[in-house]
Formats: structure tokens, C-alpha cells, sequence
């Protein structure tokens, strides 16, 4: 009797004490009450990032030199252009993921469910076409490796593309059928047609250029991933893997094939953006710090990284 | 006849409130298994995004640790059954099992970003699992009354399944609510899992009461299945009708002259015939058995729903699981384990028939999924019942480990061999050849050890 009586006061007291830990970790998170809610997707010239530093990971609007607020958006990874934002976030039931895609007043356009754990996003520069990359382990063919999912979903057609896997895949000029195809990394171009992203297959990479009209892929470059096509739509960033496994930034040259490695000597495991015409953004650990940030490196290969913005990732350059 | 027996051997349940009572133990053990599940599920739901928003660690990584995860602590099983018999303390073992996985819920936080200490983390969570099995299943062997074995071990995973499913819900709830705050996420997982151990040591007992509560007359005073250690390959057939409850000579304290259990001994197991029978069975259906991600994927695939409802499937699974394993429990002891655990795999040829067949459309879903869950509720809980049965009571964990083991390392062989395939081929033709091989190896089992569990019950 004494021993129920003991063990039923040590489990109420675990229970207490757990119950106590998230209640008193949820308040402390509470919004600091200043410049909340103000986020703008139509303000160009700011920057939107997720804010790493409290741990709810809200949405940061800041402009340069100016005051950063964060809202009441909060995204595991978030993009936005031409007025529509998509954030990708955790949902309880069912338990899972979505991606929210929001319009220029941050008014909810849809909700699609996405199948894995959020890793990309991007959104077309006219703010048509919205694209994610989620990512699982447990189900691909090699056990213990990963598989991707990427989706695209057109806001002016309402049509929803939910895994590219279905186009038709060119890979040297012939057509490639193996079942071990992934894909990631969706950027778009300017026509909101043209799209580019990566293909992993066979433990190695390719830069696929893609068309949603014809819904064909075709393999441009080896060894790239996450791509980032530039404004002008004449060069694409990304990431590149070096003989030691880390990724390094580089930009292709369209036009001519050319390839240049970027100054950021750090690895780099995200899918840049375009600061502007010259200029590389992504995020990354700085050595020693507990939180990414965010930088800016020229995309000619010269210079060296700048800090845009501390304890951010997932940067959103509004022009 | 079988009936006949069953019926007589139900008036002897403990507390005469009819047939229909389960062992406290085994309400106790559920639940145990009820929230240590819970806490691992959360973490296993929760890690990937702690992974690459908590620690910047990229999928390759991931895919590595994932590999550790999964990987083999089978030997771990072993020892631990073969530590709880040769102790004769199958709850102390259980607790250092169930301990061990609590604790490393606490490491996360520590060993931040080292890829190196998360994998440890793992693996040592999975050594506590690998530990803690064997005993775990021997006690519930042990509490339960002989003819209801199989409701018993529905009781208990009914009880776990519903805390796998429980802990997915509970990982994401904090993560909408709370965003990125890992700490809590494990301390949730922590506090769940303490509780589990709490009320395996506050309120799980194995050592018998006084024979006059447990007891009641007409049982039989010996374990009567067992001929032990005459093991001269004998059938275990020791028809004793009437012996309705669990084996009182098992235990510690109250047993005059408990047999010494060497590692020696242990091996002897082997020479059990029908021990031997079951095990390489199991071994033989697990070589078959292609991994349940296959099965969804191409499930996802021939349905028509796409990749996007892939997390789902498995839901699907465990809620069939759930509802499905007392009644089926129950139908086992009633119909004989070893035929229904056979009518299990036979569900499982139906749904890799299915998935290799012409069939398209929506309509696949429940229904492979319904056999899906039905064949684990037939088979999972099932089996070890059956075992349990078979086994002489010194030497339980270790034969729940040994066929354990050799199901796990089957099963661990055979995915790889259908991944191969898949590769190589495609998922439909893979599957064509499991069901297959499955049908092959489930009427090899058939004709290999027939029994109908009669003379255990």
C-alpha cells in the first residue's frame, strides 16, 4: 500500500514537473512586446528570414540599417516574392508538415500537406509559382539514405504539381528511367515556365533544367544542387560538392558553361538567393555560434562574405 | 474437445470474476510499454527536424545515424534475455533496459551537434530495447494463466501500439506550439519514459503472492509443459488439461531448488525440438517479410494517392494493430496460436499479392493496410504466446530472445534483398517474388510444426 501510495506521488510529480517545463518554456517564448505583426511582403528593398535567436523561429522583417520586427508568422523555412510568401511548418493533426502559402496581405491561398521534413523553398519572382522540397529517410530504396519530395503549385491556374517524378527525364541527351531518382531545389526563371533544380541519382547530382508546359527535365550540369537562377536568368548559384564532402557556393554561367567558386570557403548547405544582379545570399553556422546567419557574397567569385543578418536563416530578398 | 479444456480451465482465473481478467502485470507492462513508446516515437518523429533546424545537420548525415538507428543491437537481445534468466530477475534487467532509454533522452541536449555522440544516443536507446524485450515478454508469460496467453500478449501490445501512436501526435503538437525549443521536446520525452520505469518499479510485481490469492485449487503446482532439462528432443506435448495458471515454480524465493541457468544450459535450448521448429520458422517467414517502408511506398504507388500520404500509411497499420490484437489474441488461445499466427502471414501474402496484382485505386489502401495490421496483430504478440508456451520457465528470456533475434536478423536481410531487388527490377516484380517466397515459407511452416497449441494450453 505504501509502495502504490509512493509510486502514484513520484509519477504526479514527474507529470508536474513536465507539464511545468513546456508550460514555463512556452511563456517564456512569449513575443517581445515591441514591433510584432508589421511584417510586409510588398515592402521592397527589406529582407524577410526566420529569426533563430528565441527559438519559435517567427518571421523578421528588417531594412537595411533599419529596426528588424517579426510577426506572428513562424516557419521551419520560408520564402517570398512578388507578394506571396509560403512557410513551411509543423502541423499536429495529423501529425505532419504543410506548406502555408500566404498572398500580399498575408492572407491564407491554400494549405497543401507536404510528406516529409521541410528542407527548400522558393517562390517565382512575379509571385505565380511556389515551390518546397521535403525530405524523409526510412523509405528509399538504399536503407538508411534519404529520399526527397519536390512540389510546385501554380496560384494563377490552381494547379498543384505534386512531385516532379512523372516528367519526362533527359540525362545526356537520353531518356533516364531508374526508380532511385530524387529531387530537390526548385528555382524559378522569369517566364514563370522555365524552372531549374537538382536530380540525385545513383550517388551522383545533376542541374535539370525544367519546363511546366511540357513537363520535361533535362540534365545541363553535373555536381550542382540547390540551385538559385539570377534575375537576368543568364546564371544560376549553388551549391557544389568538393573532394573533402563539403558544399561549396559556385555560379555557372548559362551562356558559356563557365563555373566559378564563390569566396564563402565555409561549407554551405542551403539554396542561395539573389541579393541582387552581382550579389549571392545564404545562411550558415559562423564557426563558434550556436545559431545560422545570413550572408552576402559577390557572385563573380571575388571579395569576401559579409554578415547581412545575425541568428537568421532562410532569407527572402523583396525587390 | 479443445473448448472443452478451454472452458475448464477458466473457472481457475484469479479473482473469480469470470473468464475475462487480465493479469495485473500485464495491464502494468502496457502501460510501461504504453509510455516508453510514446517517448521514443516522439523523438524518432521529432529528430529529423531537430537534425536540420536544431543542429544544421544535412540529410547524408541523417542517413548514417538513421543507419545506426535501425542497426544491430540483436546481440544486445540475447544477452539480455540470457542475463534475466541467469538471474532469475527478469523485472531488474527490464528495468536497466527501460532506464537506459530514459536516460539518453537527457544526453540529447548535451551532446548538441556531434554527429558521433547522437549516434551513440541511438544506438544506446536501442540497446535498452534490445535488453529490456525479452525479459518483458517472459513476465507476461509468466503472469498469465497458460490457456489465455494470447490475450494477454493482445492486452500488452495493443497497450504499445497505442503509445506509437500517441508519441508522432505529441512530437508535432510541440513543435507547432513551441517552435524549436529541443529542450522541452526532450524533456517531454524524458518525463514520459520516467514514468514508464516508475510504474515498473512501483507497481509491476513478478514475485508471486501467497498461492491462496493466485492460486486457486485445481491448478497445477509445476510449469506443465515442462519436461526440463530431459530434453531428449522430446515434443514439448505435456498434456496437462486444467493447468490454468501461469508456472508458480518459477519464482525466486518461494521455488525449492531452481535450476541453475548456465550459458551451457542455454544452448540446450536448441535441442528442444520444437523450440527449434518455431525458430527457424520464424526465421524462415522473416527472410520473406519485405520492410513495411516498402509496402507503403509501392502501397502509395498502386493506390494512386502519390508520395504526399506516405507519413499516413503507417497509421493506418497500427490503428488495425490496435483494435485487432485482444480479439485476435483471444482467438488464438482459442483456435491455437500457432495456427493463427500462421493465418497471420497468410494475410500478408494476400496484401503482397495485392500490391504485386493488376489492381489500381483507392480502394487498395484499407485494404491492404486492414491485412497489414491484422497480419501484426495475428503474429506479433501471437507468436511470442506461443513460445512462451514452450519454453520451460528458467529459461524463458532466452528462448523469447533466440527466436526474437532470429526474426529481427531475418527480417534485417530480407529488406536489404528487396531493396536490391526493387532496384534492380521494380517494386511489383519484388513483391511478386516475396509473396511468393512467403506463401512457400508459411505452408513450409505449416507442415513443419504442426500443433495446435492443445497440449500447452
Amino acid at each position: 500500500m505504501n509502495r502504490r501510495l509512493a509510486g502514484i506521488c513520484t509519477i504526479a510529480v514527474v507529470l508536474l514537473a513536465g507539464a511545468g517545463y513546456v508550460g514555463w518554456t512556452v511563456w517564456r517564448q512569449r513575443p517581445a512586446s515591441a514591433a510584432t505583426g508589421g511584417l510586409d511582403p510588398a515592402r521592397s528593398g527589406t529582407l524577410l528570414y526566420v529569426d533563430e535567436a528565441a527559438g519559435d523561429r517567427r518571421v523578421g522583417q528588417v531594412a537595411p540599417g533599419g529596426e528588424a520586427a517579426t510577426g506572428d508568422l513562424r516557419c521551419l523555412r520560408m520564402y517570398s516574392a512578388g507578394g506571396t510568401t509560403i512557410c513551411l511548418r509543423a502541423l499536429t493533426v495529423p501529425a505532419g508538415f504543410e506548406a502555408l502559402l500566404l498572398d500580399r496581405n498575408l492572407a491564407k491561398i491554400r494549405t497543401v500537406r507536404v510528406d516529409g521534413t521541410p528542407s527548400r523553398a522558393r517562390v517565382s519572382a512575379s509571385g505565380r509559382l511556389v515551390a518546397w522540397t521535403v525530405f524523409r529517410s526510412g523509405d528509399s530504396y538504399d536503407p538508411g539514405r534519404f529520399s526527397t519530395t519536390a512540389g510546385i503549385y501554380d496560384t494563377a491556374d490552381r494547379k498543384l504539381y505534386g512531385s516532379l517524378e512523372d516528367f519526362t527525364l533527359t540525362v545526356d541527351g537520353a531518356p533516364y528511367d531508374r526508380p532511385d531518382v530524387n529531387f530537390w531545389g526548385v528555382t524559378f526563371a522569369a517566364d514563370d515556365r522555365t524552372f531549374y533544380a537538382t536530380l540525385g541519382s545513383a550517388g551522383r547530382t545533376w542541374l535539370l533544367r525544367g519546363d511546366l508546359r511540357t513537363r520535361t527535365l533535362t540534365a545541363i550540369h553535373e555536381n550542382a544542387e540547390c540551385p538559385a537562377v539570377s534575375p537576368d536568368g543568364t546564371r544560376v548559384a549553388y551549391k557544389k560538392r568538393g573532394a573533402g564532402g563539403a558544399w561549396r557556393l559556385h555560379v555557372l554561367d548559362l551562356a558559356s558553361g563557365q563555373e566559378v567558386a564563390l569566396a564563402e570557403t565555409a561549407n554551405v548547405d542551403d539554396q542561395a538567393v539573389w541579393f541582387d544582379p552581382t550579389t549571392v545570399g545564404y545562411a550558415t553556422t559562423p564557426a563558434g555560434a550556436r545559431h545560422p546567419a545570413v550572408f552576402a557574397v559577390p557572385a563573380d567569385g571575388s571579395g569576401a562574405p559579409r554578415l547581412v543578418r545575425p541568428d537568421a536563416s532562410s532569407p527572402a530578398p523583396l525587390t | 474437445m479443445y473448448l472443452a479444456t478451454s472452458r475448464s480451465a477458466s473457472p481457475t482465473t484469479p479473482g473469480g470474476a469470470g473468464p475475462a481478467r487480465v493479469s495485473g502485470t500485464v495491464v502494468g507492462l502496457g502501460l510501461v510499454s504504453f509510455f516508453t513508446d510514446a517517448s521514443s516515437e516522439l523523438v524518432a518523429a521529432f529528430l529529423p527536424v531537430y537534425l536540420l533546424y536544431g543542429l544544421g545537420i544535412g540529410y547524408l548525415q541523417f542517413g548514417v545515424l538513421d543507419g545506426l538507428y535501425t542497426g544491430a543491437t540483436a546481440v544486445l537481445r540475447l544477452a539480455g534475455g540470457h542475463l534475466a534468466d541467469r538471474t532469475a530477475r527478469p523485472r531488474a534487467v527490464a528495468l536497466f533496459g527501460y532506464g537506459l532509454s530514459a536516460v539518453t533522452k537527457l544526453g540529447f541536449p548535451l551532446v548538441g551537434g556531434s554527429v558521433a555522440g547522437i549516434g551513440g544516443l541511438l544506438a544506446a536507446d536501442r540497446a535498452g530495447k534490445g535488453i529490456r524485450t525479452a525479459p518483458r515478454d517472459a513476465m507476461i508469460t509468466a503472469a498469465s494463466p497458460r490457456a489465455a496467453l494470447g490475450r494477454a500478449f493482445g492486452v500488452h501490445r495493443a497497450l504499445d501500439t497505442a503509445g506509437a501512436l500517441l508519441g508522432p501526435l505529441l512530437a508535432f503538437a510541440l513543435l507547432a506550439g513551441i517552435g524549436s525549443a529541443y529542450d522541452a521536446v526532450f524533456g517531454t520525452s524524458f518525463c514520459l519514459a520516467l514514468i514508464g520505469v516508475l510504474i515498473l518499479f512501483f507497481f509491476v510485481r513478478v514475485d508471486p503472492p501467497a498461492p491462496v490469492t493466485m492460486a486457486p485449487p485445481g491448478t497445477g503446482a509445476g510449469d506443465p509443459a515442462v519436461t526440463w532439462p530431459g530434453a531428449d528432443g522430446g515434443v514439448p506435448a505435456v498434456a496437462r488439461p486444467g493447468a490454468g495458471q501461469g508456472d508458480p515454480a518459477a519464482r525466486r524465493g518461494g521455488a525449492p531448488a531452481r535450476p541453475r541457468v548456465t550459458l551451457r544450459g542455454s544452448l540446450a535450448l536448441l535441442r528442444n525440438v520444437a523450440l527449434r521448429r518455431v525458430a527457424g520458422c520464424a526465421l524462415l517467414l522473416g527472410l520473406a517479410t519485405a520492410g513495411d517502408a516498402f509496402l507503403f511506398v509501392t502501397l502509395a504507388e498502386r493506390s494512386g494517392i502519390g508520395g504526399n500520404a506516405l507519413s499516413l500509411m503507417p497509421l493506418g497499420t497500427a490503428a488495425t494493430f490496435l483494435l485487432a490484437a485482444i480479439p485476435v489474441g483471444r482467438l488464438a488461445d482459442r483456435l491455437g496460436r500457432w495456427r493463427v499466427f500462421l493465418a497471420g502471414q497468410a494475410l500478408l501474402v494476400a496484401g503482397y499479392a495485392l500490391l504485386a496484382g493488376p489492381l489500381t485505386g483507392w480502394a487498395l489502401l484499407p485494404v491492404v493496410l486492414g491485412l497489414h495490421g491484422l497480419y501484426y496483430a495475428a503474429t506479433d504478440g501471437v507468436l511470442m504466446a506461443h513460445v512462451g508456451a514452450l519454453l520451460p520457465p528458467e529459461l524463458r528470456s532466452t528462448g523469447l530472445a533466440l527466436v526474437q533475434t532470429g526474426q529481427a536478423l531475418a527480417r534485417m536481410a530480407a529488406a536489404v534483398a528487396f531493396g536490391a531487388l526493387a532496384q534492380g527490377w521494380a517494386l511489383r516484380p519484388a513483391f511478386t517474388v516475396f509473396a511468393a517466397a512467403l506463401l512457400v515459407a508459411t505452408v513450409a511452416s505449416a507442415v513443419v510444426h504442426r500443433t495446435t497449441d492443445r497440449e500447452y494450453a
